[in-house]
């Protein structure tokens, strides 16, 4: 099982403070943030991708392709690209072009953006949010697997004798995941392809997260890429720790009470009780953690958001120290012990490589 | 006896509070109205105080704590709605537009819904055709022609037989009418997908 963090990218006001970091710190910040979960023994980092402020990260792959030469094990991915507003043929050559560098360790994932305004900046309408996924996704599909492309369809300008370049690396594109909250045709596209399925599972009660992996996990049967349980399942995850788990509420609790997204609403207590947010001791995270896989299944990518609401860089890699430290090696060990030997990993370029030889 | 059952939702305030007691008017009536058509009417009263700040949170997080959810699933789940809001500054008052606006857009679409609101004086009473009216008839509900407005006076003890009573049985007996000419309400399952990917990707 993979675990790692994914990040939003925001620019939030301390609030203990009231200072925000600039751009310049922030953007720092994440590459600093990404370098330590690496070091304390994380795999997998993913970006989101934002075109408004407050958030930074307009262009991942500038991003990640300075990670790649900043790392040397990390999983580099994202959550999500916008598959309604980019071009599909710059997602297919950007990607390309990461994975060379990277040598092959990226991945993505696809996402719709539920920001209304950014869709006509970039030509867009996000009332045909899906069938923009779908058309995209179906043509960035063929630019990696295709060399040559004759394509046309309702979104884009037509394509003749087309090829993105530079080709995948090794011929093999990569791997993909779709996230989506609660629209199942984005579930349904996942299990179609037989591509990787992610739930937030962050924000939101936890009934959200089992219906849709239920859903997706069945289709996936369904379209006969194996069996519902060795379908692609990532998970998202919201976690604040300290040893004793008074001190971690206690210092969360400012954070939560002002965070963009749900601050001024319930409260510390009620969110932790009706979505998967975790504030407390190593020990906690690694049970509520453990329980994610009763509702979902044996899953095989853990993300946690650490990152946000003003949370200063400090507290955020000590959160790394406790995560790498003491949360995750237990989570690898129980998790693998759970895991039945016919539930496959997540697939890496290695593994897809592989998988590419032996169906030649 | 058929089975249905109607959700009223009320947006009183105070304790014990004028709406909720036309509310409990409007519901004996619409129990009667309905037995008489041999329809056996379950009644499930939500007061929107309790929820208040479950409201508010769904407002902030965009999704219902556990007790709003239940009771969002209940409307969705009923075969109609008698609605009753205080008139609040010349219209519906905030939480009921409040509880309004975290129903999912499709809840009430066909919905056959009475619409009564209580107030301090009379004037107020067209309130309910140019507030609640538009409102329901925007979500596709189908509103009944009776709207039923109780100022104070309506409540005095002159009133047992008085126009109030006669404008709760006629709105009653609309609501029953509609609940008889009509199949129970079955609910859409909001993950169920009604395509299949290939069609999807036909529309292309």
């Amino acid at each position: 099982m993979q675990f790692g963090i994914f990040s939003v990218s925001d620019v939030t006001p301390d609030p203990t403070t009231g200072r925000a970091p600039t751009e310049a710190e922030r953007i720092k910040a994440m590459v600093a943030i990404a370098r330590k979960a690496e070091e304390v023994g994380l795999d997998v980092f993913a970006t989101g991708e934002h075109h408004n402020p407050p958030f930074v990260m307009s262009s991942p792959t500038t991003y990640l392709g300075y990670l790649a030469a900043q790392t040397s094990t990390l999983q580099l991915s994202t959550a999500t690209t916008l598959i309604t507003t980019n071009d599909p043929v710059k997602i297919a050559e950007d990607y390309a072009l990461l994975q060379h560098l990277a040598d092959g360790r990226v991945d993505l994932m696809m996402g719709r953006g539920n920001t209304g305004p950014v869709y006509p900046w970039f030509g867009q309408d996000i009332r045909t949010g899906i069938e923009l996924a779908v058309e995209n996704y179906a043509l960035l599909r063929r630019l990696w697997r295709e060399d040559v492309v004759d394509w046309e369809g309702k979104f884009r300008t037509p394509l003749q004798g087309f090829t993105a370049t530079p080709r995948p690396l090794d011929g093999v594109p990569p791997f993909v995941w779709h996230g989506s909250i609660r629209s199942p045709q984005i579930a349904e596209q996942a299990a179609y392809y037989g591509d990787g399925f992610f739930h937030n599972h962050i924000f939101w009660p936890k009934e959200h997260t089992q219906r849709m992996v239920e859903f997706y996990r069945r289709r996936f049967e369904h379209y006969g890429h194996g069996s519902a349980d060795q379908a692609i399942v990532g998970l998202g995850g919201q976690v604040f720790m300290r040893k004793n788990s008074q001190d971690a509420v206690r210092e969360f609790r400012p954070y939560f009470d002002n965070a963009p997204v749900y601050g001024h609403g319930p409260s510390l207590e009620d969110f932790t009780r009706e979505t998967p947010l975790t504030v407390g001791s190593p020990q906690q995270v690694i049970d509520r953690t453990l329980g994610f896989r009763d509702y979902v299944g044996d899953y095989q990518r853990q993300l946690f958001l650490l990152d946000h609401a003003g949370l200063p860089l400090k507290t955020v890699l000590e959160q790394l120290d406790l995560l790498g430290g003491e949360v995750v090696p237990v989570l690898r060990k129980e998790f693998a012990a759970l895991k039945p030997a016919h539930v496959p990993d997540a697939p890496t370029h290695e593994s897809l490589v592989a998988a590419k030889k032996v169906s030649a | 006896m058929n089975q249905r059952t109607v959700v009223v939702v009320s947006a009183g305030l105070s304790q014990p509070s004028s709406t909720r007691l036309l509310a409990d008017q409007l519901s004996a009536a619409a129990v009667s109205a309905a037995a008489a058509r041999h329809i056996d009417l379950k009644v499930q009263i939500i007061e929107l105080r309790d929820l208040a700040h479950d409201i508010a949170n769904n407002l902030l997080t965009g999704f219902p704590p556990a007790a709003l959810k239940e009771a969002t699933d209940a409307v969705a789940a009923a075969d109609a709605l008698i609605a009753v809001t205080p008139i609040f500054t010349a219209s519906y008052s905030g939480l009921f537009k409040s509880f309004v606006d975290v129903l999912d857009k499709d809840t009430l679409a066909g919905k056959p819904v009475l619409i009564a609101a209580t107030a301090g004086t009379a004037r107020h009473s067209l309130a309910l055709e140019h507030a609640l009216r538009p409102l329901f008839a925007y979500l596709h509900a189908v509103v009944l022609p009776t709207a039923v407005f109780a100022a104070t006076d309506d409540f005095g003890a002159d009133s047992a037989d008085g126009t109030l009573r006669s404008r709760i049985t006629r709105a009653s007996e609309e609501l029953a009418r509609e609940l008889e000419r009509r199949d129970p309400v079955t609910v859409l399952d909001p993950f169920a997908l009604t395509t299949n990917f290939e069609d999807l990707l036909k529309t292309m």
